[in-house]
């Protein structure tokens, strides 16, 4: 492996020095809630409907407009990659409702 | 599926535009805003989620919290509460029970272990200063614009971990000469049963390094939930991706991974600076592995009013290495030295000072440049990768000078 051959030449500073072990303590949090929904759009009932089930809803309104293309790559990846059980009529209408809304005019 | 139907009652019931819903939102100040080029880079700081202060949110849900790029200023180490946050799927265990936790190695072993909390703190410990960056780091400045979290500058953060040697947690459960790769994974789970858990691999040589870790501890205290809490593994010099947090299991392998998270996702071009065309095909894809030299300025936001011959301040970090030198310039031709501050290690964030070129009065740009102990300088054009991995073309800073 080149990359690790590169790595070793490097010079490390671990110190081996006994430190204190932090105390491990039961946590438990919470997460703040998220009920945020898309801006009105063509189909944004079937949008909020299957995207909202993964992710929050600015994981896309955070994108830059992007082209039709991109939207239908990212809808697919969605489904054959994460597997969201979204199905083939369902995703061509998140498809229109974000080049509508969120690509280049 | 339990998640769908409560999202469906929501979407009958609510009204509200997404940027005005969440309640992290409520008590947020003017939004800070991202110059990306196209737009869009407004983000709302958000104060609620646990362990962390005031962060830029980049996403609710699978969490992805930024560091506010002023956090930065003048601290070497990151604080716990200011420290990014990225997650791939939205199940992530929110109790952690250290008495019943365990880390299991397992797959091409001599002995399947199981090592609780307290069989790792009595291992020899380690301690190690180290940057842990996204590998999207910057992503949102991409032109042209790439999917993927729109991150500013500040999907990175340095600390000081502690805990023990991977190679001596193996060692534990002895590897088997015929192991190629080490899979690690975490608690975190597909949201869809079916989904690809998130998983990394590391060779073996790599993970049997010295300064290769599973850090028990951050900045001298628990990791954050959100951070990895209980352990994490460190990779240092390496980017994020490797850096598998809540790490509960260790599968040694006699074959390469070929799950999507190593042979499809987090590729970059093998080639300089993993830089390509838009559109450019034929590429040999590879899994991305070291970081690159980067350096910022801190102390000044942009669109400042500078004097000549005034003080700077930033920090640099030389990648999978140290900082040689990081150099100022105000017209991109002439080079300054600055002052290194205090060396944490080569891992480390290193904070820089100097003075302000002189310059004629008017609007410019500061220029900020490190090059790492290898001779590494960072590039004046921006690399570009369908992915918005690697970036570190040297920053400018537009500044009037008055």
């Amino acid at each position: 492996m080149k990359k690790i051959a590169i790595a070793t030449t490097c010079f490390l500073t671990v110190t081996a020095a006994a430190m204190a072990a932090p105390a491990f303590k039961p946590l438990s949090v919470e997460l703040p809630p998220d009920v945020a929904v898309f801006p009105d759009g063509p189909n944004v009932a079937v949008v909020n409907r299957n995207c909202l089930a993964c992710h929050s809803a600015d994981m896309v309104l955070d994108q830059p407009l992007l082209p039709r293309a991109t939207w239908v790559a990212e809808v697919t990846k969605m489904r054959n990659v994460y597997k969201a059980p979204v199905t083939d009529a369902d995703a061509a209408l998140i498809v229109d409702y974000l080049a509508a809304t969120h690509s280049p005019p | 599926m339990s998640a769908l139907s409560r999202r469906a009652v929501i979407v009958q019931t609510g009204s509200m535009l997404a940027l005005a819903a969440s309640p992290s939102l409520a008590a947020a100040p003017t939004p800070p805003e991202f110059a990306f080029p196209g737009g869009n880079g407004a983000r709302p700081l958000a104060k609620d989620f646990p362990q962390k202060g005031t962060m830029m949110l980049q996403r609710s849900r699978p969490p992805l919290l930024e560091t506010p790029f002023t956090d930065f200023d003048g601290e070497v180490f990151t604080p716990n509460e200011k420290f990014f946050v990225r997650w791939h799927w939205s199940v992530i265990p929110t109790e952690i029970d250290p008495a019943t936790f365990r880390l299991k190695i397992h797959g091409a072993v001599e002995r399947e272990v199981s090592l609780s909390l307290s069989d790792l703190q009595k291992l020899p410990q380690m301690e190690i200063a180290a940057v842990n960056q996204c590998s999207g780091n910057s992503r949102g400045f991409f032109e042209p614009r790439v999917p993927g979290a729109q991150w500013g500058n500040g999907g990175m953060g340095n600390a000081r971990w502690t805990g023990v040697k991977l190679s001596d947690v193996l060692d534990r459960a002895g590897v088997k000469a015929s192991a190629v790769q080490a899979r690690f994974t975490g608690m975190d789970t597909p949201t869809v049963s079916e989904g690809a858990t998130f998983q990394k691999s590391l060779a073996i040589a790599h993970a049997r390094q010295p300064d290769v870790m599973i850090a028990t501890a951050m900045n001298g205290k628990p990791l954050p939930l959100l951070n990895g809490y209980p352990i994490r593994l460190i990779v240092p010099g390496w980017y994020s991706t490797y850096w598998i947090k809540m790490l509960n299991d260790i599968e040694l392998l006699d074959a390469p991974d070929d799950r999507y998270w190593m042979k499809t996702a987090y590729l970059i071009p093998d080639t300089p600076h993993a830089d390509m065309k838009p559109g450019q095909t034929g590429l040999t894809m590879v899994p991305i592995n070291r970081m690159v030299p980067r350096s910022f300025i801190t102390s000044l936001a942009a669109g400042a009013r500078v004097k000549a011959g005034a003080s700077l301040r930033g920090m640099a970090m030389g990648g999978d290495c140290g900082v040689a030198k990081v150099e100022i310039s105000a017209d991109g031709a002439s080079w300054h030295a600055a002052k290194l501050g205090k060396d944490e290690g080569p891992y480390s964030f290193r904070i820089w000072t100097a003075q302000i070129p002189a310059g004629a009065p008017g609007p410019a740009a500061l220029l900020v440049r490190c090059t790492n102990t290898k001779g590494e300088v960072q590039p004046d054009t921006p690399n570009w990768n369908a992915s918005g991995f690697m970036r570190n073309v040297i920053e400018r800073l537009p500044v009037t000078v008055v």
